[in-house]
């Protein structure tokens, strides 16, 4: 195709998404839109499954029954979060595998979050509450966006993520109304996973390299800043609720902008951690890697006895 | 060997008098894990009373290039709709 020709098609398709049209996978596209796509829903499915790493370490030592039932949903809805997100991924030319081998090299990114430790009870409440929260702010948007398998998927992320941060709140109002020692599990938690929960929500918007672009493609909606000023803003009260502290001690409600100022996010901090450098970066991914690769006779057995009924069913018919 | 599970397109029937619909895709080493998945990964919310799995290759789908030629010809055939047809203001009902 010569260069003309590219730009003509690339005009209708950019015309196509401003009418809100959906874009599906064997429509032609931009090889820029194919690789952003694949780039950001990839990202978005690794960080489901390596979300589910710091809560699996408390499965087993949750403190009821019924808060262990809801931590195993929660995470098994993790799991199908990932898989929805991968299959929508590999419509666009690549495959699981490679997916996968991109995520255990490190050439792929997943959510820095995940990257912090859970030390106690009270981190299940704060990561249900906080980080779930911001990735609401976050993915209601996408429900919108213009590449439509991404889109489907994410409106049944969508619909089954409340209740993961539902579950969260619970835990944290119950030790708030616990024992001293269990509100102050529940203040420490808060102390640790409030500044990570902002940075969450992506470099401010001087420092956004795709923002521009990815507005067009619908692949965003608000900016950075926008979305953590809602996510702030819609937080704090809840701490409120909870009697517990923000710890920022710049944190003050602005009255002539409705909205909450909060002081300095160390910047530095969240670039070291998506560099590699955060606590429980390598823990994290050789977890993964090491039950991938232990899981292998596993899937070699499916397959095994997948060809040996199919040999089966054809000396039958013989 | 090429040990890579295949993927599956599934369907899903939510509910009876409603059509199977096309929920999504997996991976799974034969027919029954394939439906076994579809269960876990689909319907963990009462979403389905029926799945139908079928190995995406099996699938063979138009393509959009040809859409042209494929759908276009149904534009100018306005006379297959009953809007085309002019009655007498009297008939109320047709």
């Amino acid at each position: 195709m010569s260069n003309e020709q590219i730009k003509n098609l690339e005009e209708i398709f950019e015309a196509r998404i401003a009418r809100d049209e959906k874009i599906e996978a064997k429509d032609w596209m931009p090889e820029k839109y194919r690789k952003t796509h694949i780039r950001q829903i990839s990202q978005h499915a690794h960080s489901e499954i390596v979300g589910m790493l710091p809560e699996g370490n408390w499965i087993s030592r949750a403190p009821s029954l019924r808060r262990k039932a809801a931590l195993l949903a929660k995470v098994q809805d993790e799991a199908g979060h990932g898989l929805y997100l991968y299959s929508a991924c590999e419509t666009l030319g690549i495959s699981r595998e490679e997916l996968y081998q991109q995520l255990h090299s490190g050439k792929a990114k997943y959510s820095s979050i995940f990257n912090y430790p859970t030390l106690t009870w009270a981190d299940m409440g704060a990561i249900g509450w906080l980080v779930d929260g911001a990735a609401i702010i976050n993915q209601v948007p996408l429900c919108n966006t213009s590449f439509g398998p991404y889109a489907r998927a994410m409106v049944r992320v969508c619909k089954e993520e409340s209740f993961h941060q539902r579950q969260g709140f619970e835990i944290m109002l119950k030790l708030c109304n616990g024992s001293k020692e269990q509100k102050d599990m529940a203040q420490d938690a808060l102390n640790r996973w409030w500044w990570p929960s902002l940075m969450m929500l992506g470099p401010t918007d001087a420092e956004s390299v795709h923002t521009e672009q990815s507005m067009k493609w619908k692949l965003k909606r608000k900016s950075n800043d926008d979305l953590r000023q809602q996510f702030i803003d819609q937080t704090v009260p809840q701490a409120d609720i909870l009697g517990l502290t923000i710890p920022d001690p710049d944190l003050k409600f602005n009255k002539q902008t409705g909205s909450y100022d909060f002081g300095a996010i160390n910047w530095d901090e969240f670039w070291q951690v998506v560099k590699g450098h955060g606590p429980c970066n390598k823990q994290r991914i050789s977890a993964r890697v090491a039950a991938w690769d232990n899981g292998a006779w596993v899937r070699d057995a499916a397959m095994a006895h997948a060809a040996k009924k199919e040999e089966l069913k054809v000396k039958i018919a013989i | 060997m090429d040990n890579n599970w295949p993927l599956w397109e599934i369907f899903v029937r939510s509910k009876n008098g409603l059509e199977h619909r096309h929920f999504g895709s997996l991976h799974a080493a034969d027919e029954d894990m394939a439906l076994e998945n579809a269960r876990d990964v689909y319907t963990r919310r009462n979403e389905g009373v029926s799945i139908w799995v079928v190995k995406s290759s099996d699938i063979t789908a138009s393509n959009p290039e040809n859409n042209g030629e494929l759908f276009e010809p149904a534009q100018d055939k306005v006379y297959r709709h009953p809007t085309f047809y002019k009655l007498p203001d009297e008939i109320k009902h047709m």
